[in-house]
């Protein structure tokens, strides 16, 4: 599991445009880089970014070998309800990683 | 009179007339080359191929994104940067996506975000890589079918690594 950091009110006004800003700890391997030996390193890449709240698709990224490593993704979203908000990364290897964070919505 | 002057012949009359006139010829095709090359401003065919496809072959207009770089980055490794539409951001008028494209990095794409009313506000941020000194563009999907463009030439201090 890597160290995944999520910056968010944890209460809202119903109707209130907040900022999520989420980071997560990855290489973010290009496949570009060659190693001491000369070999090229393996891309290692987180590909999607999925925000959900209540289940439902807010925002979603798609990342490619420009972003920088320890993807930092900021974005808003309108807090509707108290709920929970679900943030998945997927990406090579097999890479799957969510985190949740509940939001009180007043 | 000064010795030596007498002695001293002009340049011009030591190049043969054949040779001088195919050096006037040369120079002034040059100078038709230099005039002729894409102007400073141009987008590169690859970037432009790129904002194409993502647009799938509409018109592409400059507005209503902007693009926030900064202009001279110190460490190309980790470059923040922060895409704005101004928009009312509800079901009927919205942002569908932005997607950020680069000039000279090993590939165009940098990251797509997909938007819709629930967002909120279109306004994302995140942190790049620059190979070199190059043009940023974000673009801009509305629900409305139309593409909006914002480029930005960044220079690049110090490059983030390509080979290692």
């Amino acid at each position: 599991m890597a160290r995944a950091l999520i910056t968010m009110p944890s209460v809202a006004k119903r109707g209130e445009v907040i900022e999520i800003r989420t980071l997560i700890a990855h290489p973010m391997e290009t496949g570009y880089r060659r190693g001491d030996e000369g070999a090229v390193l393996p891309r290692n890449l987180i590909r999607r970014f999925t925000c959900r709240y209540d289940g439902e698709v807010v925002v979603a990224a798609e990342l490619f070998p420009a972003v920088a490593a320890n993807p930092l993704l900021s974005f808003y979203t309108v807090a509707t309800t108290s709920g929970t908000l679900t943030f998945t990364w997927e990406g090579d290897n097999g890479f799957a990683q969510s985190e949740s964070v509940t939001i009180t919505v007043t | 009179m000064k010795p030596g002057t007498d002695e001293r012949a002009s340049r011009a009359d030591t190049i043969p007339a054949a040779s001088r006139r195919g050096l006037l010829q040369g120079a002034l095709g040059l100078g038709v080359l230099i005039a002729t090359r894409p102007s400073r401003g141009a987008t590169p065919p690859d970037l432009d191929d790129a904002i194409r496809a993502f647009a799938g072959g509409a018109k592409v207009s400059t507005g209503k994104v902007q693009l926030e770089v900064a202009p001279l980055v110190e460490n190309g490794n980790a470059v923040p940067i922060t895409v704005n539409v101004e928009s009312p951001m509800t079901a009927t008028e919205h942002v569908k996506s932005i997607a950020v494209f680069n000039e000279r990095n090993p590939q165009r794409d940098v990251v797509v975000f997909t938007l819709g009313p629930r967002a909120g506000r279109a306004r994302v941020a995140t942190r790049i890589r620059l190979a070199t000194s190059q043009k940023l563009v974000a673009v801009a999907q509305l629900s409305d079918g139309t593409f909006w463009q914002h480029g930005v030439d960044v220079i690049v201090t110090l490059a983030a690594c390509v080979e290692s």
